[in-house]
Parts: structure tokens; sequence; C-alpha cells
């Protein structure tokens, strides 16, 4: 693949192009999972220690957002939901987006390492690593388990903001991980459902282009029914009181009925665009009702509550 | 007798458009703000940390 690194025109890129180079929504995201991980870290961080750790994670998604439009560029043109992007709507040379990833990159893994641990940089690293290396330039274009496996990046934050505040990590976060890491199939294989005609057009083997609607309706119910028992597990293993079960329960069933649409539909993808929103639903509603519940001290906490006095 | 040319040359280089004068701005602006973020940010963190601010914890 050839890459442009300068152009005789200077550049006409404005704040705004380089703000959505960064990916906002997705940002947003991982910002929200990573301050739940730090939050429900048992120990006190100073307010300006976890701002600086979450600044620094947003500037690393930011920086994997970026690396990916410059690798992704060329699929990026041919299809219609990513055609309007900066780079393909010839806004934004990729050598522009190549400096700017690699630099926030830089600056967000360094800056963690010496304000707040290095144990929490070392992961983002590997975070931006597993989405551009790992995701984007190998397992996107090659096979339709890509985002399985590229999910892992994705489902890493909660995990630095717990180290970020602890120095290490623990069951804790690394269920959360596992909540993001099974959320992340239905959610993008909904959206691909009802997309599959722009991947097919880009030449991205997402799972409806390659195995058709029918096998993708199948896997997605299957990860939903691993999915919704794993999202009440914080409350099995004792770390979110029963209101957090009681709304994870509630959710998982609300996601498996979906999947049981999508799963059944025949013609048309109104359950698979239902199943998409949710699917973004479900998740920032876990993830707040974590939040609640340890603002609240773990209401109804179960008798093996692994919640440190005080908490 | 032959006549001096008075007319200015045009200068070397690239002459950026009014667009491109103005996006070139609008990104130093927010270089700068960015590098005076990181620079408050160091100091306030300096200040939280006080004599700790050296020690790094794995």
């Amino acid at each position: 693949m050839s890459v442009t690194l300068s152009r005789a025109e200077p550049s006409i890129a404005g704040v705004g192009d380089y703000i959505e180079l960064m990916k906002p929504r997705v940002m947003s995201l991982v910002v929200f999972t990573a301050l739940v991980g730090l939050v429900l870290a048992p120990v006190h961080m100073h307010p300006v220690m976890a701002f600086t750790a979450l600044l620094c994670i947003a500037v690393g998604a930011g920086a994997a957002g970026a690396l990916n439009m410059w690798y992704d560029a060329d699929i990026d043109a041919r299809m219609a939901r990513t055609a309007a992007r900066p780079i393909p709507a010839g806004r934004l040379a990729r050598g522009e987006a190549l400096a700017f990833g690699l630099t926030l990159a830089g600056f967000s893994v360094v800056v963690l390492g010496l304000l707040v641990n290095i144990f929490a940089a070392l992961l983002l690293a590997l975070t931006i690593a597993c989405y551009v290396g790992a995701y984007t330039i190998w397992l996107k274009r090659w096979t339709p388990q890509n985002i399985v496996i590229g999910g892992a990046a994705g489902a890493l934050p909660p995990v630095i903001g717990w180290a970020a505040a602890t120095g290490s990590v623990a069951i804790e976060p690394l269920v959360l991980f596992l909540i993001v890491f099974l959320w992340t199939p239905p959610h993008f294989w909904a959206l691909s459902l009802y997309r599959a005609d722009d991947y097919a057009r880009a030449g991205v083997p997402m799972l409806p282009v390659v195995a058709g609607a029918t096998e993708t309706r199948r896997q997605i119910l299957r990860y939903t029914l691993v999915l919704a028992p794993v999202g009440v597990a914080p409350w099995l293993l004792g770390y979110a009181g029963a209101l957090y079960g009681i709304a994870a329960m509630l959710a998982g069933g609300a996601m498996i009925a979906l999947a049981i649409r999508v799963r059944g539909e025949a013609r048309g993808y109104t359950a698979s665009k239902q199943m998409f929103g949710f699917s973004i639903l479900y998740l920032f509603l876990l993830f707040a009702m974590l939040l609640v519940d340890r603002m609240a001290g773990g209401l109804f906490a179960p008798p093996w509550s692994h919640f440190p006095a005080g908490a | 007798m032959s006549e001096r040319n008075t007319e200015p040359k045009p200068e070397p280089g690239i002459r950026l458009t009014e667009q491109q004068r103005r996006a070139r701005r609008a990104r130093s602006i927010a270089i700068a703000i960015s590098l005076g973020v990181l620079a408050v940010l160091f100091y306030i963190v300096t200040l939280v940390k006080g004599p700790g601010v050296l020690e790094r914890p794995l």
C-alpha cells in the first residue's frame, strides 16, 4: 500500500478535521469505560491524577482513531458511511493523519508513564498497537473474525483505568474487559448486516459478506447469549450491588430478545438497526450502573461481597 | 540606453491562499493551546505530587 507523506499544496485542514480524525464518539465511550475502571479501583486517586490519566487515555484513543483513518483511507473512500471523513473527502492528506496519530500516540503514552504510572502507559501503548497493528492493518482486511479479535483493543480502557489507579490488574477490570469484548461482535455485526453492500464494495471481509446474513444473525445470538450472563458477573462476583445486578439482567434480557428478533428477521433490517442502537445503550447502562452503584457504596451487595470496608 | 524594469518581482516560494492561511492560523493556535495545557498539567501534577513527583511506580 502506498502512502503519500507529502503533497505540493499546503494543507487546508482545519482544527475540526483533526478532531474528526480522533473519532470523538468512540473516544467518549473509551473515556467513560476507563473512568468506570478507575472509579471501581479500591484505591483513592487524586482528582488531578485521575483527570490526567483519563486525558492520556482519551488522547491515546484519538491517536488510534487517526492512525486507523490514515491506513483505511482507501476503504473509507469506497464506503458511504465513511466517505465524508477528512482524508477521503480531500480535506486532509494521509501524511498529516499519520504524523498527527503518531505524535498523539507518543505524547499520550509518555505523559501517562511520566505522570501516572508506567504499567498503565504500557497498557495504553498495547491498546493503540492492538487497534492499529492487529485490527486495522492485519485483521480487518484478512478475516471475518476481525472485530472479534480486534475488539480486545476496545475492551482494554477499563483495565487501563484500573491500572492507572492501582498500578496492577485484578479480576474486576478483567470482567469489565470481558463484557466489552463480548459486546463488540454483536454490536458491529448488527451494523454490518445492513451495511454489507458497503463492506463488500470496499473489499472488507466482514461476516455478512463472507458467511452471509443467516450465519451472522446466528452468531449475533450466540454472542449475546454469552454476553448477557457475563454482564451480570460483577454482581455475582460481589463487587457490584443488586441494583446493578437487576439492571444488568433486565438489559441483558432485552439484548437477548433483540438478538432473537434479529435471528428470525427474514427480510429487512429493522431488528438489526434496533439491536445496533440498543447495544450502545446496553453498554452505557451497565457501566453507568457500576458508577452509580459504586457511588452509592454497593447498594444491596450480596453477602459474599468483595467491597472493601468503607467503600 | 536600456530602461530599468521597475515592476516588483514576485516573491519566491509558495503563496498561501486566504483559506490556507486561515487554516494554518487555526492549527497554530490549537497547537499553542495544547502545549500550554501540557505545561500547566505538568505544573499542577508537580504541585500535587510534591517531592514524590520523581517516584514513578510501575
